[in-house]
């Protein structure tokens, strides 16, 4: 007789609405003028409690994943299964002395780390981690969201540059070539999805994405062909912006040591690390907000699931993608990684505008039309993409090698 | 940080860089007037990616090389005086810290320089066992180093793990014959020291079968990526004339497409008996560097098939073959093979006692890494590292 009571719609459920109810019997007692306020310190603790233990998971999850990719154990030792390593590290690091180069400008040198993560940390502010779950509320939402990614750049260059560190001034030299050349596709491959949704609320674009075609195609935006190609745009830019494997040019350990981290160490160091790690699980999280459906199920029948587990899902997919890249491929060359930006990933974003705005205008294209909506879209995406990808790797290719006469 | 005062270093404007002693330096890059400040930087000792103790002094317009000079000698230990006051079986472990990825390759060259000079005739199991052993060492260098070779493009370790899993292998062949991994002393006048138990050979075919499915997967992987190409094709663009000219030998000069090989020019050793080719390259650059090794394994393993089926029976060494205080008649003597660097050579001159009166080596690391500024000029230092890479060198041999 328990199970009879099966709630109406999925929102209903206690499970999903479990956040909600824990936050107001933690303020229910408070006077009405501040309960506001302790709900909005509530979102931030939870927010730095959930993405601080997720950073150091997401450290001890990258090694083993290496590890494994690598034919080794990864580190096994703290703990069982070395699940106690994220805590070693942060001891250690908490422990080691903090070294400044007495040529380093001091003060600079002590704020890039800190301002890094800070910068790092509040975009998160607009994700909806779930249904009901977001702690601003903000009609411009995604502006804000990409103001706040694109300065951390500028930390990096403070750190390279406050350093006095010739490894470090290159660095910082190749984070604003960076910064400035993925910026633009970045943004770019936004716009169709504020142009499909209509609105730059985070919340309106996941709910835009709601429902399903014929009850099993879910309405992401990565399932449509314009969508696909964008997210793809987003995601090659953000593992740009969080300057990940290939992209890791500002900390390229095989040519400038450490890059502009050269000059750090102890918990200065860890902060560096942390900022990496949140920038990368803020962008993974945008990405499945305007992509990926957000906390939607892929499936009606798994609304049952509570959404901020569908998110939690999604978000550690995208994640595992970064690392799985990090594990695979080499760096590219400054200048090879400013023409993908340049020659190719804004010319794709571009035409992609176009693609968003004809998908926006058919939208009531129904039953056939729907299908020729899908097949010029389509068409938007690979014929573009067949013709950039010719001239981006025009000049190299496989080669056949001759033997010498005996 | 940026240079204080350009006049003072004379670094400021690069109008005309020299010509080499060759006068046949690459087409060097010259800043046009009125570039910007150029920054020294020191890659080295302490890097990552120069694979030991060496250091490149770096003049840098940006990002782009317009100087670069090659500081080395940290890693000196006086190995050719101390030939010349050690008996010739006592400098045979020494030679084992040369190239010490190659310890069986050192050896045997020094072996043939003083077979040749005391007129020791090799028997002819040995001169199998030379081989196998002198073609699994290239085979495990030539491995370590294209794992290098993509470490140092900014793979986060895992081609580098692929390669030294392999490397293990081998390494524990040598020592489960030699009793020593990295540094084996395994070569004596003559032939060799210990005799391979028929496990062991069973162990080497059962490795030789398997090796080319792992090339097979590693090229797979690397050969043909997207980001291993850009990188590496037409960077560091080594001409056949320069490379002749400035003596470089290995598998860096066939990559520039001249097809010089000792174990085809010299044909030491049983070498002629065996079937195999000499890949060459034609542009020069990283990427043919790397593809002639990744070819030039694949024929490895040929040999060694060829050399463990056609292995003969009889004795390692002559019984009455002397070892140690051998007095060789006053005379000179040359002896070299195509080590996996490319011609490693020992020269040594007898004055009748127990010691050579000289004893030279050429070592083709050194002679291979003459050349580094032609090649990295008008790149950047990203393509420094990965130039620095392909030319593979080893410190103990530079330096000596």
């Amino acid at each position: 007789m328990i199970l009879a009571a099966a709630p109406a719609s999925p929102a209903d459920a206690w499970l999903e609405r479990a956040p909600v109810l824990l936050r107001d019997a933690l303020t229910g007692w408070l006077p009405d003028a501040l309960r506001p306020w302790v709900a909005a310190l509530l979102s931030i603790a939870t927010i730095l409690g959930v993405f601080g233990l997720l950073f150091a998971y997401m450290t001890l999850a990258e090694r083993k994943i290496l590890g494994r990719i690598q034919n080794r154990p990864g580190p096994n030792r703290t703990g069982p299964f070395g699940l106690l390593q994220p805590f070693a590290d942060a001891i250690k690091a908490l422990t080691k002395e903090d070294i400044v180069p007495r040529a380093a400008d001091q003060v600079l040198h002590f704020l890039a780390p800190v301002v890094l993560v800070a910068l790092s940390l509040i975009g998160l502010a607009v994700i909806p981690f779930g249904r009901n779950l977001v702690a601003v509320e903000m009609e411009a939402s995604v502006l804000y969201f990409f103001a706040a990614g694109a300065a951390t750049e500028l930390a990096i260059f403070m750190a390279g540059w406050a350093s006095r560190n010739k490894y470090s001034l290159l660095a910082a030299m190749r984070a604003l070539a960076q910064l400035i050349s993925y910026e633009v596709p970045l943004l770019l491959s936004v716009v169709p999805v504020i142009v499909v949704a209509g609105s730059l609320s985070t919340t309106d674009i996941v709910a835009a994405q709601g429902g399903w075609a014929a009850g099993l195609w879910p309405h992401w935006h990565a399932l449509t062909p314009w969508g696909f190609s964008a997210f793809a745009v987003f995601m090659v830019a953000a593992l740009a912006e969080s300057n990940r494997s290939p992209f890791d040019l500002p900390e390229a350990e095989s040519e400038l040591i450490a890059g502009h981290l050269t000059e750090y160490s102890g918990f200065k160091y860890a902060l560096f690390f942390m900022a990496e790690y949140l920038g990368m699980a803020a962008l993974s999280a945008m990405a499945v907000t305007l992509f990926l459906g957000g906390w939607q199920a892929p499936l009606a029948v798994l609304e049952f699931i509570p959404s901020y587990a569908w998110f939690g899902v999604k978000l550690l997919l995208l994640l595992l993608g970064f690392i799985w890249i990090r594990a695979t491929f080499p760096r590219l060359r400054i200048d090879q990684l400013t023409r993908l930006s340049w020659k190719f990933l804004v010319p794709l974003a571009l035409v992609n505008l176009i693609n968003g705005g004809v998908w926006a205008a058919t939208a009531d294209w129904t039953g056939a039309a729907a299908v020729v909506r899908w097949f010029i879209s389509a068409l938007g995406v690979v014929v573009p993409f067949i013709f950039l990808a010719r001239s981006l790797s025009a000049g190299y290719g496989p080669r056949t090698y001759r033997y010498a006469s005996p | 940080m940026m240079l204080p005062d350009p006049a003072s270093t004379g670094l400021a404007r690069v109008r005309k860089i020299e010509g080499s002693a060759l006068g046949l330096r690459t087409p060097a890059f010259a800043p046009e007037e009125g570039a910007g400040d150029l920054l020294e930087v020191s890659l080295g000792p302490h890097h990552p990616s120069t694979h030991g103790v060496f250091r490149m002094d770096v003049v840098l317009d940006g990002e782009r090389i317009v100087r670069l000079k090659p500081v080395f000698g940290y890693l000196h230990r006086n190995h050719e005086k101390l030939g010349e006051g050690t008996s010739y079986l006592g400098s045979m472990p020494y030679t084992d810290r040369l190239d010490y990825l190659n310890s069986m390759t050192n050896n045997w060259a020094y072996a043939i320089a003083v077979e040749k000079l005391a007129g020791i005739a090799v028997t002819e199991r040995a001169e199998y066992i030379r081989v196998i052993l002198a073609e699994l060492s290239r085979l495990l260098n030539h491995t370590c180093l294209a794992g290098f070779l993509m470490q140092d493009c900014g793979c986060s370790g895992t081609p580098l793990m692929y390669a030294f899993r392999e490397r293990e292998k081998i390494l524990d062949l040598f020592e489960s014959l030699s009793g020593s991994r990295m540094m084996c002393n395994f070569q004596r006048f003559g032939g060799c020291r210990v005799d391979p138990s028929a496990e062991w050979l069973a162990a080497t075919r059962k490795l030789v079968d398997g090796y080319g499915a792992f090339l097979d997967e590693f090229e797979a992987l690397l050969s043909g990526n997207e980001i291993v190409m850009a990188r590496t094709q037409g960077v560091g663009r080594l001409p056949a004339a320069l490379a002749v000219n400035a003596g470089v030998t290995g598998p860096m000069l066939r990559a520039s497409g001249v097809g010089h090989d000792l174990r085809k020019v010299d044909g030491y050793g049983v070498y002629p008996r065996f079937n195999f080719r000499v890949p060459i390259g034609r542009e020069g650059d990283v990427y043919d560097r790397y593809m002639v090794r990744m070819l030039e394994m694949r024929e490895s393993i040929s040999i060694l098939d060829q050399a463990l089926r056609g292995l003969p029976g009889g004795p390692i060494l002559d019984p009455k073959s002397k070892q140690r205080g051998l007095r060789p008649k006053a005379g000179e003597a040359y002896g070299r093979i195509e080590g996996p660097k490319g011609e490693i050579g020992f020269f040594l001159v007898s004055d009748g006692t127990g010691n050579p009166t000289r004893y030279r080596v050429r070592a083709p690391s050194f002679v291979n890494l003459t050349i580094l500024e032609d090649l990295c000029l008008g790149h950047s230092v990203a393509d420094a590292v990965i130039i620095l890479g392909s030319i593979d060198i080893v410190l103990g041999e530079v330096d000596r």
